[in-house]
């Protein structure tokens, strides 16, 4: 029908999936930040670091290559591609992850909380929890792209290099790769929704991302110190996770401490179960602050 | 008729403050308005029946589906334009009715062309590709209705819908619910505190007080029946020939001091006749007034207290 005859009709026509409708948020959300040149230019830079580490499993792998830069065989060594090499990339690459997430994150929820859509996305056959999927999936598939997408396929190409043997032997990072990358991933993208929820002033729910993971390790770090414990590191959300990526990606015999921002050094790590619960409570907390948040109409007592 | 709203029992409670006190009724209108002062459950009712909130006890049914354990159906069948500001400010008007058509179940090259359909209808066409935090107060209110309209829903839940309109603007909201009223695609919810809204638009009228149904009338009924009594007030001739001539013609009558009569005419009797038998028996009338038992009378009643205070 033309739009310009001006009349109501019922809709008559065939329904999408009730399952796919989730994922109508995350197209939106996508069409949306296409339009924001910083952030596509983040998005980008992002990239840089992956790619300097696919160069040098290349390098290392390419006599010529090697023979060119003047380096000798042995040289290979300088640069060792193992545990400590992809743990690296992926702590950097969450790094910007943590970055990304305070970008995008506080503009989530908080459009829909000040002028009270919400009410209009929940009217629909539409539930809370497929809200909170469909705005989650934006920062989980934007955060995978940083993380584990760009560590496996760097896993792949020295696995490509050095040969299936290598492959097998190291199958362990590939999946310390990808889980370490979720938890980090899951806990941004919660901690990102509960505080786009609750701070409707998108600078400050940006700051207060960082001010979770700043203030709460400082904390921790004044507990260690007064206390002379290392029972304060439960409160340094970078620790636990690092005490997570560590057993991950090397299990019980452990030889690393982490990768820059989580680092979990020897000796003040707290123990695996602690970290995970620590992890948690705080994915509990923040999702008890959406639910809270993510109503229909607001109960007042 | 199946009803469209069914009220079974249906309590809601907040705490320890008991907001809906075990609402029992049968709504088969095709406009039904909700009236009652403010605080009386009107937007908490309607909260409720989207599933926004859990009744304690009891339970509603929607064209049958019932709100507790077929939530997700019952919103699949209404659209509900909110009493607040409710948009997303940063989207174009046609954006954001596309989107909640989307979510709405509509595939997307049908959520579009029902979105622009559903702008031109509500009279916004020129501006729906403005962002929606620009719009006027008016224009929200539409856009409210195009969002609520967009997927073709069977019941509209439609809360005070004029709210902060000047009167052109109200004049148009009316007109819409009413348009969409008379098409019969679907059917109608408006709750509104202002009496004038929802005799223009309803059939049946529910009235809430502190929770509780206050009354309930069917206003086309209330309307016939309006248009049938009648109060005279006659001079001259022999009022006894003419209210016997008018009994006659079938008139219930009570005759009062100084020619006054009250009368109820039987289906198929004009005015006019009356006037003839009148001027027949050399009587005049000279005062004829329909009965006045309007919305406002039916809801001043309802509203009384046990002590007749308001």
């Amino acid at each position: 029908m033309a739009v310009y005859k001006k009349t109501y009709r019922p809709y008559e026509g065939e329904l999408t999936p009730s399952w796919s409708r989730f994922l109508v948020i995350p197209r939106y959300a996508f069409e949306d930040l296409h339009g924001k040149r910083f952030l596509s230019i983040f998005f980008l830079a992002s990239f840089i670091y992956p790619l300097v580490c696919a160069l040098i499993i290349y390098v290392q792998h390419n006599a010529s290559a090697l023979n060119l830069l003047g380096v000798q065989q042995g040289a290979r060594g300088l640069i060792s591609i193992n545990v400590t090499f992809f743990m690296s990339l992926l702590g950097w690459q969450s790094i910007m992850a943590l970055f990304l997430a305070s970008f995008i994150g506080p503009g989530l929820v908080s459009p829909d909380l000040s002028n009270n859509a919400l009410s209009l996305y929940l009217a629909r056959p539409f539930s809370r929890v497929e809200y909170v999927l469909g705005k989650m999936s934006v920062l989980a598939i934007l955060m995978s792209l940083m993380t584990w997408v760009p560590g496996l396929l760097c896993f792949g190409l020295q696995g490509y290099l050095e040969g299936w043997q290598w492959m097998r032997d190291n199958a362990r990072l590939a999946s310390g790769i990808f889980f370490g990358a979720w938890v980090w991933i899951l806990i941004l993208s919660l901690l990102a929704m509960a505080l786009s929820a609750w701070v409707k002033w998108k600078p400050a729910a940006g700051g207060m991302m960082f001010g979770v993971f700043f203030v709460a390790s400082a904390f921790g770090a004044v507990i260690n110190a007064v206390q002379r414990t290392r029972w304060g590191n439960v409160f340094n959300i970078s620790h636990l996770v690092g005490v997570v990526w560590v057993r991950l990606f090397e299990g019980t015999n452990q030889t690393t401490n982490g990768a820059v921002f989580f680092r979990a050094n020897q000796g003040e790590q707290v123990p695996l179960w602690t970290a995970w619960m620590g992890l948690a409570v705080l994915a509990l907390l923040c999702l008890y602050m959406l639910a809270r948040k993510i109503r229909g109409a607001e109960v007042v007592r | 008729m199946d009803p469209v709203i069914e009220l079974d029992g249906l309590e809601v409670r907040f705490g320890q403050r008991t907001i809906l006190k075990k609402l029992n009724a049968k709504l088969t209108g095709r406009s039904v308005g909700l009236l009652g002062p403010n605080g009386a459950g009107k937007s908490t009712l309607i909260n409720t029946l989207l599933g926004f909130h859990k009744p304690s006890s009891g339970t509603a049914r929607i064209l049958g589906r019932d709100v507790r354990t077929q939530a997700r159906e019952v919103r699949s069948l209404v659209g509900y334009m909110p009493e607040n500001d409710a948009y997303i400010s940063s989207m174009s008007g046609v954006h954001m009715v596309r989107l909640m058509g989307e979510l709405a179940g509509l595939p997307r090259e049908h959520a579009l062309e029902r979105a622009h359909e559903a702008f031109f209808y509500v009279g916004l066409g020129e501006v729906r590709y403005r962002n929606i935090g620009t719009y006027s107060l008016g224009m929200k209110q539409a856009a409210k209705l195009a969002q609520a309209i967009v997927h073709g829903p069977k019941l509209l839940f439609l809360d005070e819908p004029t709210n902060g309109l000047d009167p052109p603007a109200r004049t148009r909201m009316i007109q819409l619910i009413q348009e969409i009223r008379d098409r019969g695609d679907l059917h109608i919810l408006l709750s509104s505190h202002l009496l004038h809204d929802v005799e223009d638009c309803c059939d049946q009228v529910l009235i809430l007080k502190d929770g509780n149904v206050a009354a309930f009338c069917n206003l086309e009924e209330e309307r016939r029946a309006n248009r049938r009594f009648l109060e005279l007030e006659t001079r001259g001739g022999n009022n006894g020939d003419f209210l016997q001539a008018v009994v006659k013609l079938g008139c219930e009558t009570a005759p009062g001091v100084q020619g006054r009569i009250k009368l109820v005419m039987p289906d198929g009797l004009e005015v006019r006749q009356l006037y003839e038998i009148a001027a027949g028996q050399n009587v005049q009338i000279r005062r004829l007034n329909r009965k006045r038992d309007s919305l406002e009378d039916i809801f001043l009643k309802a509203m009384e207290s046990a002590d007749g205070r308001l």
